[in-house]
């Protein structure tokens, strides 16, 4: 693979950002790529906007993602999609979205407002293919609504050259044994989704 | 081939540490140096704990290194302050086996005070600076560390960042090498620093520098990377990897070991370049060396800022004054840090808006009390200054002032350096009030053990020291003991000992609702629910002003969520109308 991907995962503190942002860059390693991962969030992990850097190629230098390089944003939250899309490649780039609003309470307390017709202003502005995932539906479907990281995870599988079998073997390595059934279930879930 | 795995830069120097057989390490957590410390406990073969604050952690280190254990130090930038006293005095002490003290700067501030720029130490203390580039090596350089600090009879000072800390590449793992213990003697002219003593010494130490300015040429720590001599780029740390990824045909000049900067290596690169440009996060560290050397046409903070942390666009912007091409931003929703759900702050901060009292902060995850909702933290400087501030406050505005005046400081911060303040206050006679929010834990830095909680870096259990005993011990004749969750309990006792007239402490007692025995009782308390009939929605939203992450406004009526909720009941307390149960 000459080409280097790079990703961003974007949510809010708690979310499980850190595991799926782990299991992606270990599923390159596996594979023996370059890989370097750098995650970005302040103060408090909770409640607070979280994001995460993913690269990787046959060899990568810098573990942040440069602002117009960005291929694929993975939102675990639906607003925060809307913060990182000047990140993406100006053509050719893919946003997927968690169909889940979380009101932080700077909305309730009237100091801001939560965004609106999300999908429409990444589609307008970024010329971006936009994918909304009702995944936390699906995480249930799969026996665990914690596990919409996972079912994420598959949908953007979709888009990376690696086989089924290596993120298989990485999503056992890196979740609690009792749930690996779970995980699998969910990564397959959200694969086919974006298939139908 | 060794075993290969995705390591975080502080993940890595623990495993350096393990290679290299260090047998004692030393830290006082503090983003974003934390798991240097977490992971190094994990050996059986090291020594760890976690210290009462960077000054003490620092000499117990130093004092092991000078006994002959090879050792070493971790903080984060703004530590380093705090053990600045004997960081340079361990200069002109040396060493006896390897000491290697690791600063975590953080360009940024992601969780911190200020932007230091921590390489000036290595200038000012006249000690050899080592920046790796990423986490591999984070790891190979801190295994060279202890040879140079040995080979040069010097502590050595080892610089990371937030971005090289906290992010994970590749790294090829090595066995450990089992250092035996070096020998002590006494020796009273090199470690009993008398000023008869340290003015020799001052002689060692400026023929050392020589020295380790001849060997920073020669060692594989810096290298030339040929390429284009059209241009030529020094950099080091993690501004060579957003330099290589902006520039990869340029020739480099790249440095992993710093200060004191290598002259010789230097003129050869310049003799290969036709322009030079210094690539460096924060200070002109780099490009001052060069031009002291009289070579005035090199470039660097001409086109890199000062300011906030580098990434490849920066370092692209600044030099080719242009982005790569993008989409124009998109606004998306405000969302700062909160207080979590249950959080026992939130009972403290909401009393103290609710009084409307002056109130000095301190370091911790408290500090987020001065953001909206509450808005109730008038200053924050320093670990210690939340006590030591608050005295100042009632010194400048009497003791009128003062009654409406808090200080407030976590337990952790409490006893790395709260009780000075403390005895300062009873000594010369104020009436300042404090509060230790005691959550049992080093909380904001993700839940360290500390002196109070009864367990070492390690996991064993330890005697715990008693807060309100110290207190006592202070001269502090008036300590209070309240839970937060209390709200109405938490106010009556804030109001009385506002009208005291001597000092008083109180200590508001809750574990951290993360904790995991916390998270235990929380899955047994019911989660609470709104009955919209009764609730006054956009009329009182008295709920709201709590501050709780749970709870949200929905459809003009308060709502809280059930994935968030932990059932602390705080909100029921503050529910004028009932609606809450």
């Amino acid at each position: 693979m000459d080409r280097i991907f790079n990703i961003i995962i974007a949510g809010v503190g708690g979310q499980g950002i850190l595991t799926a942002s782990e299991i992606l860059a270990k599923v390159a390693m596996e594979v023996g790529l370059d890989a370097k991962k750098s995650e970005v969030h302040g103060m408090s992990q909770r409640g607070g906007s979280v994001v995460s850097h993913v690269r990787f190629g046959k060899k990568v230098y810098s573990p942040l993602v440069e602002k117009g390089a960005c291929d694929i944003i993975l939102s675990f939250e639906k607003s925060e999609a809307l913060r990182w899309v000047h990140y993406l490649k100006e053509e050719g780039g893919k946003v997927v979205i968690n169909d889940l609003e979380i009101i932080p309470t700077t909305v309730s307390l009237k100091l801001d407002t939560y965004p609106t017709n999300i999908e429409d202003q990444i589609r307008d502005k970024a010329k971006a293919e936009v994918i909304l995932v009702p995944a936390t539906d699906l995480a249930r479907q799969a026996g665990d609504a914690r596990t919409a990281n996972t079912v994420l995870l598959g949908v953007i599988s979709n888009f990376l050259p690696f086989e089924d079998k290596v993120w298989e073997k990485v999503i056992s390595d890196n979740v609690k044994k009792e749930t690996i059934e779970v995980n699998l279930k969910a990564f397959y879930l959200g694969k086919n989704y974006y298939k139908k | 081939m060794g075993k290969k795995e995705l390591l975080s830069g502080n993940e890595a120097i623990a495993r350096g540490a393990w290679e290299a057989g260090v047998r004692v390490a030393t830290a006082y957590p503090g983003t974003p140096s934390t798991e240097i410390l977490e992971n190094v406990a994990k050996y059986k073969e090291i020594y760890a704990e976690w210290s009462t604050n960077e000054k003490v952690a620092f000499e117990v280190a130093l004092g092991a290194a000078i006994a002959g254990a090879r050792s070493m130090t971790s903080m984060k930038h703004v530590g380093l302050n705090v053990a600045a006293d004997p960081l340079f005095t361990s200069s002109y002490t040396g060493i006896n086996a390897g000491f290697v003290i690791v600063t975590c700067d953080d360009p940024g501030m992601h969780s911190s005070q200020n932007e230091q720029d921590n390489r000036r130490y290595a200038k000012f203390a006249k000690l050899p600076l080592i920046e790796p580039s990423d986490s591999h090596e984070a790891k190979d350089f801190f295994k060279e560390a202890f040879k140079i600090s040995e080979m040069f009879d010097t502590p050595v000072l080892f610089r990371m960042t937030t971005r090289l800390s906290h992010s994970k590449t590749v790294v090829e793992l090595g066995e450990r090498e089992e250092v035996p213990l070096k020998n002590y003697v006494k020796d009273f002219r090199k470690y009993v620093i008398l000023p008869s003593n340290a003015r020799v010494r001052h002689y060692v130490v400026e023929e050392r520098l020589k020295k380790l300015q001849e060997f920073a040429s020669q060692t594989n720590l810096n290298r030339i990377e040929e390429g284009d001599p059209s241009l030529g780029i020094v950099t080091s740390g993690i501004s060579y990897q957003y330099a290589k990824e902006v520039f990869p045909e340029a020739t480099f000049l790249k440095l992993g070991m710093s200060y004191p900067f290598p002259v010789d290596l230097f003129k050869k690169f310049a003799n290969m370049v036709k322009r030079i440009i210094v690539i460096e996060e924060n200070e002109p560290f780099l490009e001052e060396e060069i031009k002291i050397l009289g070579y005035t046409g090199v470039e660097g903070k001409k086109y890199i800022p000062l300011c906030d942390e580098l990434s490849p666009e920066v370092v692209r912007k600044g030099v080719l004054g242009a982005e790569l091409p993008h989409p124009e931003p998109l606004k998306s929703v405000a969302r700062p840090p909160v207080f979590c759900a249950g959080c026992p702050h939130t009972g403290i901060f909401y009393n103290l808006w609710r009084l409307k009292a002056t109130v000095t902060g301190d370091i911790g995850c408290y500090t987020l009390g001065a953001l909206p909702p509450y808005e109730s933290i008038d200053t924050t400087i320093c670990m210690g200054a939340g006590i030591t501030n608050a005295f100042g406050f009632e010194l400048a505005r009497g003791k009128d002032f003062s009654k409406k005046l808090f200080g407030v400081i976590g337990d952790s911060t409490f006893l790395h350096t709260g009780i000075p303040g403390l005895i300062d206050i009873v000594y010369n006679k104020g009436i300042t009030k404090i509060i230790i929010l005691d959550n049992r834990i080093t909380a904001m830095t993700g839940h360290q053990d500390h002196p109070g909680t009864g367990k070492t870096a390690k996991g064993e259990p330890t005697k715990a020291v008693d807060i309100k005993e110290i207190v006592k011990a202070c001269g502090i004749d008036k300590v209070y003991e309240v839970d937060p969750h209390n709200l109405r309990g938490t106010r009556d006792v804030l109001k009385e000992v506002m009208e005291l007239d001597e000092p008083a402490v109180i200590i508001s007692k809750r574990p951290c609702a993360l904790l995991p025995e916390e998270r235990k009782k929380q899955a047994a308390r019911p989660k609470r629910k709104v009955n919209p009939d009764v609730c006054r929605g956009e009329k009182c939203m008295g709920c709201i002003k709590l501050g709780c992450p749970a709870i949200s406004m929905k459809d003009g009526k308060a709502y809280i969520s059930e994935l968030l909720c932990v059932g602390c009941d705080l909100c029921i307390q503050v529910c004028p109308f009932g609606a809450i149960s």
